[in-house]
């Protein structure tokens, strides 16, 4: 078969199963968040100061809260099935235009940090294989395990004062310069000065991972008899390392940044909390603190289809690495 | 003069001198076989002219081809003979090609290295050799992987990469002792075909007497990582010397069909190689049936008995 029929053949089948889990996760939290205490009209009603019982429960009509649960729940599916998230009572606007805002960044800031992770990831752990056992393996191995248990939020606040306070390289927060408008490339590149932080702190916890993974596939792969007659062609270390052991040892990598997709998002709460970067996560953390379902919904709805999509880009991908694959799927 | 002399060949690990002192020479367009049961240092021997024997084993003694000691040679020179002057296939043809790449990838990548073929050339070079091997439409398998093929198909495959670049010894390490009975004979014939088309040595491993009548010019028979004869295949088939050739020949299925069948069972040889390990004389005294005193202490040199015949037994007449 083909590469190009197996991959088409893979994502088909994908696209199919993830209905299902999509209506599945989404009712899910529906009626999840509908146990947190409190919702929009309390808060809001707090924040006028002075709040009376009429206050809240005109509030509450006014946004539909009142209604019994699995109507409003219905609604909800019914807004989705209208491509609608509905509207977020705090801001007042709908939520698709909400999360279109914040998207982009948290996209820009989630790639850049798996794109780092998996580089600096797998070349930092076919280092390990190729020197294992010695200094340099046991160095890497244990900076990387540093990385590994420090948590994301302490490494963002260190390199923030290390190279914004005490340097003075890089901003410490924020995704552009505050009043200088610039276009273009030039807008791009303050864009990166401000990613390199948030990016740097998210990435490294997976950089670790990924170090590991590949470096335990790799010593695994080489030890396997492919590895042997490729050396018996007479093909230097390195090229059997990188064609023959590197190769093989990417699939079970790669089936980790798949699964990470969902984590990453996860610690792109903290971390753009920390760098005040304006994305998803952030506004998933505001959206908490305000009980504005909504909008938190609407977020958690995107980030299955984003844990989806991940997924199935692996498959793709998997079932371009791995031609053994056609044959189990 | 010999193509590839070894002498005095000897793979130690910590744990156990898998090859001791092992010497052998190999001429051009010739077959030797290298017999012995598992465990005897047939593969290390194999691995150790290669120059790939596995850490932490050292190898020492000599192994002249074309005028120079591979033993001696640097990583560097013996990579550019690697593949192309020496090549080997290995005995378990479902493991040992790589599961991501096509095979017609991974015959190029050898000419492509030693041939400085390019790609395309590569990739025509890669269907005629799967031709050579008779596998059917070499067109279009040079695109398969190696999962979709037989073991019989995949042992041809490796053959059609060892022999990519002519090479003047190929080394075949068990070659069918994964394959079924029905194909092994197949695979033997092509490899005895393309030796004498190619005009290659081909040093034969099989732990299998009865495949040398048919297919090899000399036997050597190892034990423990020693010579323990050295015969042609008919005077070794007709009389064995050494009472563990002779307990070989007994244990062949090929050889002793008939005797197989009235009897229900192969003659085995009593205990195993481990009784090898530590023993001061010689390495098969423990299992021998003509054993004297004298073989516990003092370990047996090889003897020359007529031509080209030699046999480490003092017993043996
Ligand atoms: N990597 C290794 N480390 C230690 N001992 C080994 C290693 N490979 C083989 N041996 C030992 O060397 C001896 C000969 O092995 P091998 O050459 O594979 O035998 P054969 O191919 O004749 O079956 C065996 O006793 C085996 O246990
Ligand atoms: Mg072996």
């Amino acid at each position: 078969m083909s590469t190009w029929r197996r991959v088409t053949r893979t994502a088909r089948r994908t696209a199919l199963q993830a209905v299902p889990s999509v209506l599945a996760i989404l009712a899910l939290n529906f009626l999840l968040l509908q146990l947190a205490p409190g919702d929009a009209a309390d808060v809001m009603a707090a924040q006028t100061g002075s709040p009376t019982a009429q206050t809240v429960l005109e509030l509450r009509s006014r946004f539909g809260l009142d209604a019994p649960l699995l109507d409003r729940l219905a609604a909800y599916l019914d807004n989705l099935a209208h491509f609608s998230l509905g509207m977020s009572p705090r801001f007042n606007v709908s939520v698709l235009s909400l999360i279109g805002e914040r998207l982009p960044g948290t996209l820009a800031l989630m790639l850049t940090a798996l794109g780092i992770a998996l580089v600096v990831g797998i070349a930092l752990g076919a280092v390990m294989a190729r020197f294992a056992g010695r200094p340099l393996d046991r160095a890497i191995s244990v900076i990387s395990l540093c990385c590994y248990s420090i948590p994301g939020f302490w490494i963002g606040l260190m390199l923030v004062v290390v190279f914004s306070v005490k340097l003075d390289w890089l901003p410490s927060g924020g995704m552009h310069s505050v009043g200088i408008e610039e276009s273009g490339l030039a807008a791009l590149l303050d864009m990166a000065r401000h990613m390199v932080l948030p990016a740097a702190s998210l990435s490294l916890f997976f950089v670790a991972i990924y170090a590991r993974l590949t470096r335990a596939a790799m010593l695994e792969a080489q030890e396997q008899d492919f590895a042997r007659t490729a050396r018996a062609k007479g093909l230097s270390p390195s090229a059997v390392a990188i064609r023959h052991v590197l190769r093989n040892a990417l699939i079970p990598v790669t089936t980790m940044a798949g699964v990470h997709v969902g984590a990453l998002l996860g610690g792109s709460v903290v971390v753009e909390t920390v760098f005040s970067w304006p994305g998803l996560g952030r506004l998933a953390f505001e959206s908490m603190m305000n009980r504005d379902f909504n909008v938190l919904l609407g977020i958690l709805f995107l980030s299955s289809l984003l844990v989806i999509v991940a997924n199935a880009g692996v498959d793709i991908l998997h079932s371009w690495l791995d031609p053994r694959i056609e044959d189990v799927g | 003069m010999a193509l590839l002399d070894v002498h005095d060949l000897t793979v130690a690990f910590p744990s156990v001198t898998a090859v001791a002192g092992l010497s052998f020479s190999v001429h051009e367009s010739e077959t030797l076989a290298l017999v012995g049961e598992s465990g005897s240092g047939k593969s290390l021997t194999a691995l150790a002219l290669m120059g790939l024997v596995p850490r932490p084993g050292r190898v020492s003694g000599a192994v002249h081809f074309g005028g120079q000691d591979l033993l001696a040679l640097p990583e560097a020179r013996m990579r550019q003979l690697r593949g192309r002057d020496i090549a080997m296939i290995f005995q378990e043809p479902m493991t040992s090609l790589n599961p991501v790449l096509t095979i017609g990838r991974q015959i190029a990548e050898t000419l492509r290295l030693h041939e400085g073929l390019s790609a395309r050339a590569a990739r025509l070079r890669a269907i005629e050799l799967l031709d050579l091997v008779r596998i059917a439409d070499p067109g279009r398998q040079v695109d398969s992987h190696a999962h979709r093929l037989s073991g019989g198909m995949r042992q041809r495959v490796m053959i059609a990469m060892a022999i990519a670049c002519n090479p003047r010894v190929l080394i075949a390490d068990e070659p069918t002792t994964a394959l079924d009975v029905t194909i092994q004979a197949q695979v033997l014939d092509l490899l005895d075909r393309l030796r004498r088309d190619l005009g290659m040595a081909l040093i034969l491993i099989t732990h299998d007497l009865g495949v040398v009548g048919q297919w090899a010019d000399r036997v050597v028979v190892m034990y423990a990582g020693r010579k323990v004869e050295e015969a042609d295949p008919i005077g070794l088939l007709r009389r064995p010397l050494h009472p563990y050739s002779r307990g070989l020949l007994g244990a062949s299925p090929r050889l002793q069909a008939r005797a197989h069948y009235r009897l229900g069972r192969l003659a085995e040889i009593p205990g195993s190689m481990a009784s090898a390990l530590g023993q001061a004389g010689c390495p098969f005294a423990p299992r021998c049936d003509v054993r004297q005193d004298k073989c516990d202490s003092v370990a047996p040199a090889l003897r020359e008995m007529g031509e080209a015949r030699l046999v480490a037994c003092p017993v043996a007449a």
